[in-house]
């Protein structure tokens, strides 16, 4: 059953008699060459059962080893969130029974993680708020089931499972906030760009290539309400499969509508695991965890501590690159923008785009106006991501410098990027093919331009009396005899100057 | 002549091998031929692998022939324990849930096995997953000592011991958890080593109890034991806890066995009640005999021994409980119950509960009970201290003395079944053995004579610090050389049980 | 008495082991003895002892990124109870995770 029964407290009202508490655990697989503890190559998408071995499988018999790259990343990881780095930790073992876990223990942390107790500012709107981290650990991916027999493919109802365990060890780092409190009306939005943020930090550690839509980077969603001037916080709800940046935001906001009207009748809200749906915005009851899971945490045996000595944690640290928030300051004054044509930019997803054309010697403008205008209207088109379309950063300078050279004109530059993208080549090599320079040969122009007035004698005529602005159609008429392949504006010019002799 | 063959030591063989006296098929031959006339009495074996080995010696013997120079062991029969993988073998750790289970990767252990030529006869019977001090525990039933055929040869590597004893194979390969290669050595009258925790690998070694679990050499000499010793340690990249060190030393001590100047500490508290007078007397005669032979004996106190079994008792079957998690009918192994009703956890249930024997099940939920939320800190935890006690007993003690000795075990084979359904007797079995595991030093288990009330074998046990193995082998070779001058043979050639006449 | 027969009822099943009556009656007794032994650990003053989990002392052991060759998908399947669709086919699993 994907639709709630729930009744719901329209959010407004929610806010204004209850303090929501958010708290936000978010999954980031690494994106190492090889598993956390075994050989094994990481490709995404490859033949089922193909990438595994004893280690990964969980064969008697075999034993894992740390990849030390998974431990930099995480390191990393904690660096940039401005965590403790543990002098020394162990890996633990959380044991539960479920068939996508080859050993039916995952290798994980438990009270020793790497890195703890770390802070990450977040923009929302023009103000930052602070959220806390708790702790940042390392722990093992599981293997991946497809259910059979039942509807939609969903485990209620299944017949049978079928076992996939090449993710199975994939390194996973977890990123545990610290309860955020004190957001009222803006917890869902401070979640989702909490984030985002985050996000875009791991993205640009590159230790990830953080795609949520390919489950590399998966967030659990906290909330938890108490009347409002309470001195205890509420009991919290975790909801999980929360699939995309909207869908946290939507998730938070209905966990608040819910506990609200769950408060408001007198009843308690029950800790418990919930599940988001994507279609109906809702979360539902998972399986009732009212007895938490006693995992019987103890060190792993087969793995001996990690100690990462102070001269590599040094190292790591000095070459963090700069974080984005950092980033984002330093563009924005050096491309001299308004705050509002910055979160343009940033909305659009383009703040990478844009930087890369202008350090192709693009203008920032002019890196703006196409990445802002043509090519975001060509990603919607065609229902694509900006930074998925076939072309690069370069490409677009090349064609910006052409049109400042005078060999394009706008509709021109529209043309060539038109063949970019359907991969008929560079720039350049289009321009040549398609024939599309600008004709700018001084004598053909004059030509056209005097065949235009020839042929329109009466628009001619309001031009020389004065109307300068009737020349339009002229220029039409002359764009029209070339192709479109004339500069706009020096047709305009020659005919005005043709006219007023 | 096949018999002579197998009465040979795995340093005769090795010997008579490179200088072209007899190849590697004859040898392996009549060691099959050895298995075939006793193993149906002894039931060392869970899997006789007579054509894999022939096909080994004739390899071995062509790379001989071509003049390639080949390490010691090379064409010198070796039998596995059960609990090893080996590919193109069976490999069930005396367990029904793995019953018919070849695994598709080589142990470390067995690839260095192979790499030294060794040809691998059989994989042998165990007490299931490790857990047991008799064999009596393995789901094919026991194995018998060859001095005794109604007395357990020992556990859990049971089948190994009696392999060896009963000259089905010059060598063997055990694991040691709580004792389960030095105390099968001693009941069976043969040389079994417990080397540092870490000083080999446990790569392919099904797990039992991860922290203690140690793989180990069985020999009917102490150089055998040696040489067997040296040819499958080392660091194993592949294991997380193994120990990038040099191997000891250890054939060199074993061909040395020169103890004077030696301090050799007697452990108090491995004595005293509950331990068979027989094995106190031989054991106290070892200690004079080592004093004979140069040693300075003094007595030593480790308090916390004492507490060693309750804190193995905790610590390896919380271990366990994990480790065996993994047995659930998804992968690999056993499956009961699918039958299209049930769901994965009932079948998973009911597999375990057809798959697994009774020590099994009371260990795992033992082990679950240890670790639960609200009894970590009293139990497991308190173990754990336990264990930094007995390792600071130890280094206590070694800051006195260059080897500690006790008994091995605190009595000699007991008879089938005695002990079966009581563990609480069965875990005595391994009070003097224990405090090696925990603390991860090394240990050696030597015969050293019959205890007079019933002729059966007694073990010396020599303790040495962690990565001070070759100690153990010059102590046990020198009491070995002497006891043998002594009684003009050794040990097992009192051995009456299958032959029913002494050779 | 340490444990009961509920308790040791209860561990099976957390242990996924479908243990019948008659086992339970002669089991739980046996263990009853065997945690009422090892408690004795709880004897040992052990103020400010630190838990030894490894015995080693070693520290950082790791491995490299670099690919290994890995199993086949036959070998991986060869010995699984049931395969479909080149995975390990399992009985229904219920509830979310």
């Amino acid at each position: 059953m994907t639709t709630s029964t729930d009744t719901l407290v329209p959010f407004g009202e929610a806010v204004e008699r209850y303090e929501p508490v958010i708290g936000l655990e978010t999954h980031v697989e690494l994106g190492t060459r090889t598993k956390m503890f075994c050989g094994c190559i990481t490709t995404f998408g490859a033949e089922p059962n193909s990438q595994v071995c004893p280690v990964c499988l969980g064969l008697p018999g075999s034993l894992p080893v740390v990849n030390r790259m998974a431990i930099e990343y995480t390191i990393r990881i904690g660096l940039a969130l401005n965590c403790t780095i543990a002098t020394w930790c162990r890996f633990a073992r959380k044991n539960y029974f479920y068939p996508d876990m080859p050993k039916n223990f995952q290798i994980s942390q438990y009270d020793e993680p790497l890195c703890t107790d770390g802070w990450l500012d977040v923009p929302v709107g023009d103000q930052i708020t602070r959220v806390g981290i708790e702790r940042v650990h390392l722990e093992e991916d599981t293997g991946k089931s497809l259910h059979v027999g039942g509807v939609t493919g969903r485990i209620h109802g299944a017949e049978y499972s079928l076992v996939d365990y090449n993710r199975a060890g994939i390194p996973l780092v977890e990123i545990v906030t610290k309860p955020v409190a004190g957001t009222g009306a803006d917890a869902p939005v401070v979640a989702r760009a909490y984030v985002t943020e985050l996000r875009d930090l791991v993205r640009a550690l590159g230790v990830s290539d953080v795609r949520m839509e390919e489950g590399s980077l998966r967030s659990d969603v906290n909330v938890s309400l108490a009347p409002r001037g309470a001195s205890q916080w509420g009991k919290r709800t975790e909801t999980k499969n929360v699939n995309s940046l909207r869908s946290v935001q939507r998730a938070v906001e209905f966990e608040i509508e819910r506990q609200a009207a769950v408060l408001d009748a007198g009843r308690r809200v029950i800790q418990e695991t919930r599940h988001f749906h994507e279609d109906t915005g809702t979360t539902t009851s998972g399986r009732s965890k009212e007895e938490a899971q006693d995992y019987r945490y103890f060190p792993e045996p087969d793995l001996v501590p990690v100690a990462p000595p102070a001269e590599w944690v040094a190292q790591i640290r000095a070459a963090l690159p700069e974080a984005p928030s950092k980033v984002r300051a330093r563009l924005q004054a050096e491309w001299n923008v308004s705050d509002l044509e910055m979160d343009a930019i940033l909305n659009a997803g383009a703040l990478d785009l844009v930087a890369g054309t202008v350090a192709a010697g693009a203008s920032p403008a002019d890196a703006r106006k196409w990445w802002l205008g043509e090519l975001s209207r060509q990603a919607h088109d065609t229902g694509r991501e900006l930074a998925a379309l076939a072309i690069t950063p370069a490409q677009v300078a090349r064609v910006a410098a052409l049109v400042s050279a005078g060999t394009l004109n706008d509709t021109l530059a529209r043309e060539v990027i038109d063949g970019v993208l359907a991969g008929e080549g560079s720039p350049d090599a289009i321009v040549e093919a398609r024939g599309l320079s600008v004709v700018s040969d001084e004598g053909a122009l004059t030509a056209a331009v005097d065949q235009a007035i020839a042929d329109n004698p009466d628009v001619a005529a309001k031009v020389r009396d004065g109307k300068v602005a009737a020349a339009g159609p002229l220029v039409g008429a002359v764009m029209k005899a070339t192709d479109r392949k004339a500069d706009a504006a020096r047709v305009r010019q020659l005919i005005l100057d043709r006219l007023s002799r | 002549m096949p018999t002579e063959l197998t009465r040979m030591t795995a340093a005769d063989l090795s010997a008579a091998l490179a200088a072209g006296e007899v190849s590697s098929a004859e040898v392996t031959r009549a060691h099959l031929e050895r298995i075939a006339a006793v193993d149906d009495r002894v039931h060392a074996f869970l899997h006789v692998a007579a054509d894999s080995a022939m096909a080994q010696a004739a390899k071995v013997d062509e790379r001989r022939g071509q003049g390639e120079p080949l390490g010691p062991l090379a064409g010198v029969p070796v039998a596995v324990k059960d609990v090893f993988t080996t590919t193109g073998l069976p490999t069930t750790c005396g367990s029904r849930i793995l019953e018919g289970w070849h695994p598709p990767y080589d142990a470390t252990i067995t690839r260095r096995l192979k790499q030294a030529g060794a040809i691998i006869v059989g994989k042998t019977n165990m007490d299931e997953f490790a857990m047991g001090s008799s064999t009596e525990n393995s789901a094919f039933g026991p194995s018998r000592n060859p001095w005794d055929l109604d007395k357990v040869p020992g556990g859990s590597s049971g089948g190994s011991a009696a392999a060896v004893a009963a000259y089905e194979a010059p060598l063997a390969i055990g694991t040691d958890t709580g004792g389960s290669i030095r105390q099968p050595a001693a009941v069976c009258g043969i040389v079994g080593t417990k080397p540092t925790y870490g000083g080999n690998s446990r790569y392919g070694v099904v797990a039992f109890a991860s922290s203690l679990d140690t793989p180990g050499p069985l020999g009917r000499t102490v150089l055998d034991a040696a040489l067997l010793h040296e040819a499958i340690s080392g660091h194993d990249p592949c294991d997380s806890t193994s120990i990038d060190a040099p191997v000891p030393p250890v054939v060199a001590a074993a061909r040395d066995a020169d103890v004077s100047g030696m301090r050799i500490g007697v452990v108090a508290e491995l004595s005293g009640d509950g331990y068979q007078p027989g094995v106190l007397s031989r054991f106290a005669e070892a200690v004079e005999l080592l004093e004979s032979l140069g040693a300075k004996i003094t007595e030593v106190s480790c308090p916390h021994f004492r507490y060693a079994l309750p804190a193995y008792y905790l610590i390896a079957p919380s271990e366990c409980s994990s480790n065996l998690a993994r047995f659930d009918a998804m992968r690999y192994g056993l499956r009961i119950g699918d039958d299209g009703t049930r769901d994965a956890e009932e079948v998973m249930a009911l597999t375990r509960e057809a798959g697994f024997g009774a020590e099994v099940k009371r260990r795992i939920i033992l082990g679950t009970y240890a670790l639960s939320s609200g009894y970590y800190d009293a139990y497991y935890g308190k173990a754990q201290q336990v264990r930094t006690l007995i390792i600071r007993d130890f280094d206590a003690a070694f800051g006195q003395v260059d080897v500690l000795v006790s008994p091995a075990t605190p009595t000699t084979a007991f008879s089938i079944g005695e002990r079966a359904d009581d563990p609480m007797a069965m875990y005595l079995a391994d009070l003097c053995t224990i405090p090696s595991d925990l603390a991860g030093n090394a240990a050696i288990s030597v015969p050293c004579g019959l205890a007079p009330e019933n002729g059966l074998p007694v073990g010396l046990q020599v303790m040495a610090p962690v990565l001070a193995d070759d100690r153990l082998y010059r102590v046990a070779a020198a009491a070995e050389a002497a006891f043998t001058g002594r009684w003009g043979h050794p040990l097992l050639a009192e051995a009456k049980g299958l032959e029913g006449r002494r050779p | 008495m340490s444990i009961t027969r509920d308790e040791v009822a209860h561990l099976a099943r957390l242990a996924r082991i479908a243990l019948s009556d008659a086992e339970l009656d002669h089991l739980a007794p046996q263990l009853d003895q065997i945690i009422t032994a090892v408690a004795q650990v709880q004897e040992v003053a052990a103020e400010g002892i630190p838990p030894t989990s490894h015995a080693t002392g070693l520290a950082n052991v790791f491995r490299d990124d670099v690919p290994v060759p890995c199993l086949t998908p036959e070998q991986a399947l060869d010995q699984a109870p049931a395969v479909e669709q080149q995975r390990f086919k399992v009985p229904r699993i219920l509830g979310e995770d």
